[in-house]
């Protein structure tokens, strides 16, 4: 096991907690830069979905995971940032320079404008708060029809940067390594919140608003910066997701959407940046893994293509009830559970993972 | 002037007085200890100076100054602190983290610096820790900072959350219970802790304690309360000799024993 031997404050504030942690992912960094050589263009085409869903992910991690609040909105403000970015686009002839930033900017305000009035809401009831506004945000691209073309849909321009035109089936190396960038950009933006103040005061209202709320932090205000930048961060890949999707429509966001993100953060393991990625990973990958074995299933017992209706779906729940069941941390929880097991072999003993319940909760105020 | 001064404070909840006409001023540097049976409104005034809940009479003042227009948050910018009762910890952050929230009074970044992390930002977390470090070694905590508070036993959990009152340097202290569930050594260490808080830091306490040997080596004066009203106030060897006070935690005989005895 390493031990950090701490001389300065900045031990604690760095990024990386020591140079082979930062050669490690020095070494991942590598890798992702080296994929389009490696994978075809299929894969890499899922690879970017896989990082896009990763955006959407942090996002709502940022508000899940930090903040302590449950959100079943968030296909919301992906649409939100999508069809801005692409209206700004068609529209008012915006490069994507100005348009992607500005989606982000108009998905967060608008959920920290929404965050406002539900900041009394705890749990299970605001979850159900924010079904509304997917559901909302849903039927009002049905009607306004004249912006956002229904349900006909909107076809994004390709993306191009001072001349470089960026698109997924004629560049698609460009595209990823678009969302790379943007990616790493929205780690990094995730980190400094963490190791900020504002990061500690998301934590402190997570955990207990009426302590929070002694040591001066002002909870409605900081909730709806949570919801703020959660939400912006989740329309930035609203706006990727867009460009990704080559077209997309009212149905392109819907609830399932939402309970997908939630699950994805969920099994990836609440709290933590890794979690979103694994998350992701599971999200993205799982409908083409499912196509990929339906048809091996069907070649070997040779009768074609077998289509089992709402089996993406019972597989998706199946996942979640097993992590709910054996690993309520998520796949990070289990990853960071075996690495204690070798660094500590063989003194790794069963329950130093293990919850205790805290004193008198009944006493609570809330 | 006095730091705190409570000035004919009720409240009712429903038909329940739960706070009846209580006046009292806490002088800077003192410590002053609120004793009284369970229910007599002690941590209910610690609510009324946190302004959890909103008196139906009186004035609440701090340093000459009425609190009562001030929101819940307002009151650590005062320079007010507060422990509670039953440990309100983030339980799912390090006692460093815990601390560190503490100093939110002294935070002067915004959102969009620290989502960039500039050279400012970083300036002032160097200032934070260095104010943190200096409350884990007054308390002790060395061995503890990079633990989660969800594994840690329940007398560090006490001292952790006084620390994290302490770094928010405040002027006033208000411990509810310091030393509910400690055992004899650590509540010890509480009286001691106590004493440099108020010598050391110039910090004064104002606190609810059940345990009259604690109260009576470190406050300077304590008010005594039973059903949310006022019985005696004074020096500890006063208030615990006083006839009401005795009456309140003892009761009196009444007539059925005397004629037994």
């Amino acid at each position: 096991m390493r031990t950090v031997f701490k001389t300065s404050y900045d031990a604690d504030i760095n990024l990386f907690r020591h140079k082979q942690q930062f050669g490690w992912y020095l070494a991942l960094f590598a890798l992702a830069l080296a994929l389009p050589f490696l994978l075809s263009n299929f894969a890499l085409g899922e690879a970017t979905n896989v990082l896009i869903w990763a955006i959407a992910c942090m996002g709502l991690m940022i508000l899940v995971g930090q903040s302590g609040q449950a959100s079943l909105g968030h296909a919301a403000f992906l649409a939100i940032g999508c069809y801005a970015n692409v209206l700004m686009q068609q529209r008012l002839g915006l490069p994507f320079l100005i348009t992607f930033p500005l989606a982000g900017l108009i998905a967060g305000v608008a959920g920290a404008l929404i965050a406002l009035p539900m900041t009394k809401l705890h749990g299970i009831y605001l979850a159900i708060g924010t079904i509304a506004i997917t559901i909302l945000v849903e039927d009002f691209i049905v009607i306004a029809e004249p912006l956002t073309n229904g349900v006909i849909g909107l076809i994004p321009p390709p993306i191009t940067i001072f001349g470089l035109v960026i698109d997924r089936y004629s560049t698609p190396n460009t595209l990823y390594y678009l969302t790379l960038g943007i990616t790493l950009l929205v780690v990094l933006a995730y980190r400094n919140l963490q190791r900020s103040p504002l990061g500690r005061s998301f934590a402190a209202i997570r955990d207990s608003e009426i302590s929070a709320q002694a040591m001066g932090v002002n909870v409605a205000r900081t909730k709806a910066v949570a919801f703020g930048i959660s939400t912006g961060i989740t329309g930035l890949a609203g706006a990727l997701m867009g460009h990704y999707a080559g077209i997309f429509n009212n149905e392109t966001f819907n609830l399932i959407i939402s309970i997908q993100l939630l699950l994805a953060i969920v099994i990836g393991g609440l709290g933590s940046i890794h979690g979103a990625f694994f998350g992701a990973a599971i999200v993205a990958l799982l409908p083409q893994t499912i196509a990929f074995g339906r048809d091996m299933l069907g070649g070997l017992i040779g009768g074609g293509s077998i289509a089992i209706p709402g089996m993406e779906a019972a597989i998706f729940g199946l996942i979640l009830i097993l992590f709910i069941l054996f690993e309520p941390m998520g796949i990070y929880g289990r990853w960071v559970k075996i690495r204690t097991y070798f660094e500590l072999f063989p003194f790794y003993r069963k329950d130093m993972f293990r919850r205790q319940k805290a004193y008198l909760k009944t006493e609570r105020m809330r | 002037m006095s730091l705190l001064e409570l000035d004919n404070v009720t409240l009712r909840f429903g038909g329940l007085t739960a706070v009846s006409q209580v006046s009292f001023s806490v002088e800077e540097g003192e410590v002053f200890a609120l004793v009284g049976p369970n229910g007599a409104g002690k941590s209910t005034i610690f609510n009324l100076i946190s302004r959890i809940y909103d008196p139906a009479e009186g004035d609440i003042r701090f340093d000459g100054k009425s609190i009562l227009d001030r929101k819940p948050h307002e009151i650590a910018r005062l320079g007010i602190a507060r422990t509670f009762q039953n440990i309100e910890l983030f339980d799912q952050a390090t006692v460093m983290q815990n601390l560190l929230v503490g100093r939110h009074r002294h935070r002067h970044s915004r959102m969009w610096s620290e989502l960039l992390f500039t050279p400012f930002v970083r300036a002032e977390e160097r200032r934070h820790r260095e104010a943190i470090e200096k409350v884990i070694d007054f308390l002790d905590l060395q061995a503890y900072r990079d633990k989660y508070i969800a594994g840690l036993p329940y007398g560090v959990r006490k001292v952790v959350e006084m620390g994290r009152a302490l770094a928010i340097e405040p002027r006033l202290l208000l411990l509810d219970e310091p030393a509910s569930g400690l055992s004899v050594e650590e509540t010890q260490d509480v009286a001691f802790w106590v004493e440099d808080i108020k010598k050391q830091m110039g910090v004064t306490v104002l606190m609810v304690e059940h345990d009259m040997h604690l109260v009576a080596s470190v406050s300077d004066r304590v008010l005594a309360l039973a059903d949310g009203k006022m019985l005696a106030m004074g020096t500890p060897h006063e208030v615990q000799n006083h006839p009401k006070v005795v009456e309140a935690y003892i009761g009196v005989a009444d007539e059925h024993e005397k004629v037994l005895a």
